[in-house]
């Protein structure tokens, strides 16, 4: 909300300068946005008199003039308004000057031949409106060489506020001035309206039709206006609230809605069908053309004001086009109403509408201002358009306002760490409106003013259904019990400002904190190091992606699909991390940077439930390894990728030499370059592989890039077992070589795994140090060569107990996998 | 000593010195000492002098020996002092060389700020809690006294999902209080947690991205006051952005879920960007009072239990922390950026080393 200085003078009667009113105003809970003084911009125009103007005379479109800048120059200025003629006043701009409305400083200049020593000046190049048709026109006697902010009043700073949704009474000048006096800066002045006597029985009356559409509904017609624009004082308020006069009646709402925080609407009598308007709800096709030009389908659950012909407002929201008043309008119907604040809130956000209106009544409004209100608006409107009043019409009844609350004086130090005196609690209570009803030694009670339902409001709780009723009925009782007092605890606290609150540092609840991650966490934290470690630069990429990308990654079910996408191509969650990193690589491809190593920790999705968001680690490496002159650079593979899956899993404590891999990876890898670790038959730890050439060609990602995906949740917390002691033999190691020809379809991992259990004693480490398959080997074998570590414990070995150990070896490989021994 | 016996020695001497490698000096050694050696020959002579003066000659030769011997030894040293000098100096390597390549990762901007966030209230006894990206509405809004027609739900465009949980509209939470909501009906008070993560709104441009972090903070205890709010946030602040005297402002607002609400603003300068001094304020978190409705909404009683919740944007205290203009790199993966921005895994922050 925005207002002049002025406009809050007329409220505050107060000695206190700009800079302690916004200071004050923030730190009382009504924040400021902005301060921006017109006057600033426009300091250095001055009202000139046009002594001559005549025909340019080489320039069919132009005028030539001399102006008097009243300060005993005459200056030539060459000018295109049509308006410009001799003996005009206007406003004018010397060289130097900065015009804010075409973003240009003034330069002295020559057109066609005629000297420009200055600058007349319109609307628009002042950035005071639209107006372009010509040069501003003042009145005669308007008095010349004075600054044009000063005779204009405009030398008057704009405060911007942002008031917070449980203040509407705040959401009004005289609000916002009502807090200012009662935080010590001035006092508020009165605002009342005499009522004005009735001359006939109104036309137009309410009726309520559903108490749910509208609470309280008066009304009255003032019959034989004239309406027009509204007078310059007004028009110059609305303006600096920000908003576009239209017509003296509609004008006096306005004023209203942002003087008092009291919406009002007015109705063309000649307009409406009938002779009542109706509160009730929408029927089912029922349409409403709005006072902005808009169409709205209207629903059973929007509250509208309807006469015989049908919806003519979305009632507390906006007014329809058809009943609106304009220029030929002579007979006005004033709605002041009261609705559900709940029902306003739904039906705005329903349609998207944002009005001055809708932002206060869903707020809540004053209910005790509201004939007065009536009054004032029916005064306000005689006195702008003349007019008779008729009687007031009514419907409904005002609700029951009127609460009290109490507080505990030692709440405020209680809960909100301040030690105040009792009486300066009380104090500030009353000067913001609340009246004691009550006080002991102990506590206060008092009356909440009619314009704060934000305070002792009704209580809802939506409490978790979970809950065992007699905890939840406690905790519901707890919550009456004390509510109303937090209210009162904070206008208490906010009134003298917040800063006045000692700090004081949490309490420590242990010299010696415990860890603050749980397992699950640090070996999170782990992983994530360890894959930066090797060399993986951490993303963080976008929770959902392009359904058809997703689609890539795994299964896309409807019920990870958003219903309001901010973007078609980010309107899945995505399955794995590797779908958006994978976008992440090919767009560093296309910047020029295809060889990346690159890891994500983060969700994979699904469903919905919280099992079904799985915490994984992710990693993509893509093009060649580093160029160096020490090795030459090579493609990326799958086991760079199974490299990075697998010192995940070792960082996390997983028991190495119980995984298996098998070569069922899912359909985004290459099926003959990708693996699954699995412990045991059920639990896959983590996926890897060459990503799929399909894949890499649809998503523009060099073809040959690797990933691995390790399923977080899947790997088991390590038992904390206290390790036994090492055995550290004094006999040194034995280390013998057997290089075995085997089928090449033989997975390695069963020879390793052959030749490790040949002797379970004895052998300490095999090692795979060689693997040749090549034209000197007969079709379809490989050579695997393996160094088997003997470690002997009691002696030294025997050439007899080593050469046996090597039999084992050899026979154990030979069973499992047919290989034979190389010759 | 006799004669021939001196001229011996002072031959063998004169070999040695003239000795250029191990070889030569080799080739003096058996000369001298070898099988057939000039003194190896003498000492078989020993049987033919005279038995009065062998004695004298026997001591004479081994004198003689241990001499030779010393010399030769002495010679040897040298020589293979020089052989090595001599390898050495043409053993070279272009030391300018570049090392081989080492893996160069790093750990994202966002990871290494909850990393220090959750260093700093480790320290003040909190325990990082986490919670799914997919929530019901009752999480995220409802049981944070944020109802349905709530104006405050306007600030939060919210993305929906098909179905419910638990009988709510499936949202992607919009912020992480409803860790907050996890927190205090799975775990009896006191409590004291963080709760850093992904949240989502429905907003993009240069300064809002639809997928960002916050971290949110509960305290849950007896006699926690609006002093202990302050105070502890003040803590955090100075020591995340490591300046002691950091200004630190509260200014009463408004949130559903707290009462009495505040935002906290830092004290810095608006045309250099510099934090501390400078005489303006900037925005930084919200915070308040835990509301007694959000308290009974989780089945706590507001007589007995109090508290306080604050929640601020992670890449947002980031990118103040080390001046970073842009939002949107952060999610963009670009190499360059995040080795320029990125921190070193084998560096964490922990309060010990300093951060």
């Amino acid at each position: 909300m925005k207002f002049p200085l002025s406009w809050l003078r007329e409220f505050l009667d107060t000695s206190a300068t700009l800079d302690e009113i916004t200071t004050t105003l923030s730190a009382i809970g009504i924040e400021v946005e902005g301060v921006e003084n017109p006057a600033e911009a426009l300091g250095e125009f001055r009202i000139a008199r046009v002594v001559e103007a005549v025909q340019h005379p080489n320039a069919d479109r132009l005028r030539a003039l001399r102006v008097d800048l009243g300060d005993g120059r005459e200056l030539s200025v060459v000018c295109g308004a049509p308006n410009a003629r001799t003996g005009m006043v206007g406003v004018a701009a010397l060289p130097g000057a900065f015009i804010p409305g075409t973003g240009i400083t003034l330069k002295p200049g020559e057109i066609r031949g005629v000297k420009s020593e200055a600058m007349m000046l319109s609307s628009r190049e002042m950035g005071l409106g639209d107006d372009h048709s010509g040069i501003v026109e003042l009145p005669e006697d308007a008095p010349v060489g004075t600054r044009y902010v000063d005779y204009a009043g405009l030398d008057d700073p704009i405060i911007e506020v942002k008031v917070t949704p449980n203040r509407g009474d705040a959401l009004s000048v005289r609000g916002v001035a009502r807090d200012l006096a009662a935080a010590g800066l001035g006092t508020l002045k009165p605002w009342h309206a005499a009522k004005v006597e009735p001359r006939f029985e109104t036309p137009l009356r309410w009726e309520i039709a559903d108490p749910q559409a509208c609470l309280w509904a008066l009304g009255r017609t003032v019959r034989g206006v004239r309406n027009g624009p509204s007078p310059q004082w007004l028009q110059d308020r609305l303006t600096a609230a920000g908003l576009r006069p239209i017509s003296a009646l509609v004008d006096v709402t306005n004023w209203f809605t942002i003087a008092l925080g009291r919406p009002l609407h007015v109705f063309d009598v000649q307009k409406v069908k009938g002779d009542v308007l109706t509160m009730r709800f929408a029927r089912p096709g029922e349409e409403l053309v709005a006072l902005n030009g808009k169409t709205y389908a209207l629903t059973e659950e929007d509250g509208i004001i309807a006469d015989a012909a049908g919806p003519e407002s979305l009632g507390g929201i906006i007014g329809g086009e058809h009943s609106g008043c304009d220029e030929t309008t002579t007979e006005v119907f004033i709605e002041c109403a009261l609705f559900d604040p709940v029902r306003i809130a739904l039906s705005g956000r329903r349609h998207g509408i944002f009005t001055d209106a809708r932002s206060r009544n869903e707020r809540g409004l004053d209910p005790a201002l509201m004939r007065e209100a009536l009054e004032g608006a029916t005064r306000m409107i005689q006195d702008l358009c003349g007019g008779e009043a008729s009687t007031v019409t009514e419907a409904g009844a005002e609700p029951d306002w009127r609460r009290t609350a109490t507080l505990r004086f030692e709440r405020v130090a209680g809960l909100g760490g301040l030690d105040l005196p009792a009486d300066e609690a009380v104090s500030r209570l009353e000067r913001l409106g609340f009246a004691v009803e009550s006080r002991d030694a102990a506590s206060v009670t008092v009356q909440v003013p009619s314009w704060r339902n934000d305070i002792a409001a009704p209580i809802v709780l939506d409490q978790d259904p979970k809950l065992d009723p007699a905890r939840a009925r406690k905790a519901a009782e707890g919550c009456a019990a004390v509510e109303a007092e937090c209210d009162l605890v904070e206008e208490v606290l906010r009134l003298g400002g917040l800063d006045a609150v000692p700090s004081v540092s949490l309490p420590v609840s242990s010299v010696v904190p415990a860890p603050s991650l749980d397992a699950k966490q640090a070996r999170a934290s782990l992983a994530r190091r360890v894959l930066a470690a090797r060399g993986l630069l951490e993303c963080v990429t976008y929770g959902f992606t392009a359904r058809d990308v997703a689609a890539r990654f795994g299964e896309v079910p409807d019920s990870l699909r958003l219903e309001n996408p901010i973007a078609s191509d980010l309107d899945q969650m995505r399955p794995t991390p590797l779908a958006t990193l994978a976008l992440a690589a090919a767009a560093n491809a296309a910047r020029g940077f295809p060889d990346v190593a690159l890891g994500e920790l983060g969700g994979g999705y699904r469903d919905t439930s919280p099992a079904g968001q799985l915490a994984m680690a992710c990693g993509l490496r893509a093009g060649r390894t580093p160029a160096s002159w020490a090795a030459p650079a090579r493609s990326v593979d799958a086991l760079d990728a199974k490299g990075d899956a697998m010192a995940v899993l070792e960082a996390l404590s997983v028991p190495m030499a119980a995984l298996q891999v098998t070569a069922d990876a899912p359909g985004h890898y290459h099926p003959g370059r990708s693996g699954v670790v699995r412990q045991g038959p059920k639990t896959v730890l983590a996926q890897f592989g060459q990503l799929h050439p399909r894949l890499c060609a649809a998503l523009d990602l060099p073809e040959g890039a690797v990933a691995f995906e390790v399923f977080l949740d899947a790997v088991p917390e390590p038992k904390r077992r206290r390790k036994a002691a090492p055995e550290l033999s004094t006999f040194q190691p034995v280390r013998r070589d057997f290089a075995f020809l085997v089928d090449e379809g033989v997975p390695a991992e069963k020879l390793l795994r052959a030749a490790q259990n040949a002797d379970k004693t004895l052998i300490a480490e095999v090692v795979l140090f060689d693997r040749y398959a090549g034209d000197k080997l007969p079709e379809g074998k490989v050579s695997l060569a393996i160094q088997v570590v003997l470690q002997p414990r009691e002696r030294t070995l025997t050439d007899a107990e080593i050469e046996a150990a090597g039999q084992k070896v050899v026979g154990a490989v030979g069973k499992a996998t047919g290989a034979q021994l190389r010759a | 000593m006799t004669d021939d016996l001196d001229a011996l020695l002072a031959r063998t001497e004169s070999d040695l010195a003239s000795a250029a490698d191990l070889r030569g000096l080799d080739a003096v050694r058996v000369a001298a000492l070898g099988k057939s050696g000039a003194l190896t020959t003498l000492l078989k002579g020993l049987g033919a002098v005279p038995a009065d003066q062998r004695k004298e000659r026997g001591a004479a030769l081994n004198a003689l020996k241990q001499r030779l011997e010393a010399a030769i030894e002495s010679r040897r040293a040298v020589l293979e002092e020089a052989a090595l000098d001599a390898r050495l100096a043409a053993e070279r390597v272009d030391v300018t060389l570049p090392a081989r390549p080492a893996p160069s990762g790093a750990i994202h901007p966002i990871s290494r700020t909850i990393e220090e966030l959750t260093a700093i209230f480790g320290a003040m006894g909190f325990r990082v809690v986490e919670g799914p990206d997919i929530e019901g509405d009752w999480y995220n809004f409802a049981a944070l006294n944020i109802p349905d027609h709530h104006p405050a739900r306007q600030d939060q465009d919210t993305f929906y999902l098909p179905g419910t949980i638990e009988g709510r509209r499936t949202v992607l939470r919009t912020q992480t209080s409803p860790l907050q909501i996890r927190t205090m009906i799975s775990q009896e008070p006191p409590i004291r947690v963080i709760a850093p993560g992904r949240t989502y709104r429905s907003d993009h441009d240069a300064t809002h991205s639809p997928m960002f972090h916050q971290v949110e903070g509960l305290v849950i205890d007896r006699f926690i006051t609006l002093g202990h709010l302050k105070g502890c946030l003040t803590d955090f602040l100075r020591a995340f952005f490591g300046i002691g005297d950091l200004p630190v402002r509260f200014r009463s607002s408004y949130f559903p879920f707290t009462e009495p609400s505040m935002e906290v603003d830092i004290g810095w300068n608006r045309k250099t960007g510099e934090l501390g001094g400078g005489g303006d304020w900037l925005e930084i978190l919200g915070s308040g009072m835990v509301h007694p409705r959000v308290l009974a909404n989780c089945g706590l009683d507001a007589r007995e239990w109090q508290g306080f919740a604050f929640g601020m944007g992670i890449e947002r205290i980031t990118m103040l922390k080390h001046g970073m203009a842009d939002l949107r790199p952060f999610f963009e993966g670009d190499v360059r950026w995040l080795k320029h921005y990125g921190s070193n895994p084998l560096a964490p922050a922990t309060l010990h080393e300093g951060m």
